[in-house]
């Protein structure tokens, strides 16, 4: 089957949803759909009349929530590796990392922001934040999956503990660290605009948070539509990554059956 | 069949290639008690001889073997044995690696840069017939090739002594009759002190020198047994049957 085709079902159950939203506020009336949630249709010329304002912002908050995803990869994974290597320190900080998760992004980023400042720097932190966690558990996981009898073997080749580490556990962790950014996709951009809300002059998030008291509702939802897309985007470039990153990790049925 | 080695693994260390277990015990602590794998076990191996050890599930072959390859310290008794490396049970084979780059793991391991260990290694990947695959991920290969290349990684280790743990039991029956011919050959021709673990009694006298019987869990040797014959053996042979009949006595089968 082809992407295209595959692709029918979602699109066919959007149009449907779309078309119940559209009736849904007709039904209700002009002053529903301009100060609490306009018609698909009024999004859509929201989306093409202020298309060069959200363009900028989005480019803002991508630019967040790519390389907060970026950071957490990075530093969940040396934190994984860590935690592998010392029980001690996984009994320290794993329950540390989970308590992170409970910390509401509004209680946070004020105190980031009195640090750091208005600029990228605390939004970024937040997305880390957010996408960290994910990413820890996976890639956690896919270093203790690695099977005792291949390190074993190793020692039996006179491997040291860092030639094991590069040769078996590095490449059997590095799924985990995908799989945890694919998860992290959609937290990490709530975690953006949430950031944005809570001080900032750009990013969707902004755009959001100052259109809607001047009852522009269709363009924040204009911004809500792009964020979603943007999400979507983003974990199939994931996708597409870890296919040509790691190619052994995906065959095809075929191969599989062989 | 199989022509003279391209190139020696690595230089072999005449003194220390013999394997000499005596009276080796080893236990485990488990969630439902300890659990005696080993009691009294003795073997030995002489230098380039290939021993089969045959047992019932569970009797403690994979622990003995993990003994000889310093794994694990034994409780009681005394072992003594060259540089081992072991070939798994399973191939385990790294998926994210072609069968060059896992044959050569051994090379790599030592701190060999990828290069040299690949040149070290295509010339064994051609006489093991797998020329064409060299640049071929695991889950392409046929089970036999993967037992290939996984005996070529251990081979590669250049240890004296070979430690194999039932390495074609994972095998339909007919790739395993091929791949224990094919063993056997090359073990002709690429002499080494061998501990084949097995649960196959005619692959033990197939591809031993000596067949070593344990007994069910503790292990500990019940019978051995010599395999006074000529290489390359036939299954259909009388004397092949009638020592595989003896093993299969001295485990305690009713034929």
């Amino acid at each position: 089957m082809s992407a295209g085709r595959r692709a029918i079902p979602a699109l066919l159950l959007l149009l449907g949803l779309i078309a119940i939203w559209e009736l849904y506020v007709e039904v209700k009336g002009s002053s529903f759909s301009t100060a609490i949630l306009p018609a698909p249709h009024q999004v859509a010329s929201a989306l093409y009349d202020d298309r060069a304002l959200l363009w900028s912002n989005f480019l803002v908050t991508a630019k967040e929530v790519l390389l907060g995803i970026l950071l957490a990869a990075v530093l969940g994974a040396i934190l994984s590796v860590a935690i592998h290597f010392s029980p001690t320190l996984r009994r320290a900080v794993y329950p540390l990392t989970v308590a992170s998760q409970a910390v509401p992004v509004p209680i946070l980023a004020p105190v980031l922001a009195f640090w750091l400042g208005f600029g990228l720097l605390p939004k970024l932190m937040v997305v880390a934040l957010v996408s960290f966690f994910s990413v820890v558990v996976t890639t956690t996981a896919g270093l203790a999956a690695v099977d005792p009898d291949l390190v074993k073997l190793m020692r039996t080749f006179d491997a040291s503990r860092l030639r094991t580490f590069r040769h078996i556990e590095l490449p059997s962790a590095l799924p985990g660290v995908f799989a945890g950014a694919k998860i992290a996709v959609a937290v990490s951009v709530i975690g953006a605009v949430l950031a944005e809300y809570m001080g900032s002059n750009s990013g969707l998030g902004y755009v959001i948070l100052v259109s809607e008291p001047q009852l522009l509702v269709a363009r924040a939802v204009a911004a809500v539509v792009i964020l979603s897309l943007f999400a979507i985007a983003l974990f199939a470039l994931l996708g597409l990554i870890e296919r040509l990153a790691l190619p052994w990790v995906y065959r095809s049925p075929a191969e599989q059956a062989t | 069949m199989i022509e003279a080695p391209p190139e020696e693994p690595r230089e072999l260390n005449a003194a220390l290639d013999f394997v000499r277990v005596e009276l080796v015990s080893r236990g485990f602590e488990t969630r439902h008690g300890r659990v005696q794998a080993l009691a009294g076990m003795s073997l030995h191996a002489a230098p380039r001889e290939v021993v089969a050890v045959v047992g019932p599930s569970g009797c403690g072959k994979s622990t003995l073997l993990e003994l000889i390859c310093k794994l694990q310290k034994p409780d009681a008794g005394t072992i003594e044995a060259g540089p081992a490396a072991l070939m798994p049970q399973r191939d385990l084979l790294l998926p994210w690696l072609s069968a060059i780059d896992n044959a050569a793991l051994a090379l790599r391991a030592r701190g060999i840069s990828r290069v040299q260990a690949r040149s070290i290694a295509a010339p064994w990947l051609e006489r093991f017939g797998l020329a064409r695959f060299e640049h071929t991920r695991p889950a392409e290969l046929s089970g036999g090739m993967r037992q290939r290349v996984s005996f070529l990684r251990t081979l590669l280790a250049g240890k004296p002594v070979l430690a194999l743990d039932e390495p074609f039991a994972a095998l339909d029956a007919i790739t395993r009759q091929e791949m224990q011919g094919w063993l056997g050959r090359v073990l002709e021709s690429e002499p080494r002190t061998v501990i084949l673990v097995t649960h196959d009694v005619e692959e033990a006298v197939m591809l031993g020198d000596r067949v070593v019987v344990m007994s069910p869990r503790p292990g500990h040797t019940v019978s051995e047994i010599e395999v006074p014959l000529t290489r390359p053996r036939k299954r259909t042979d009388p004397a092949v049957v009638d020592l595989r009949e003896r093993a299969l006595t001295a485990l305690g089968v009713q034929a």
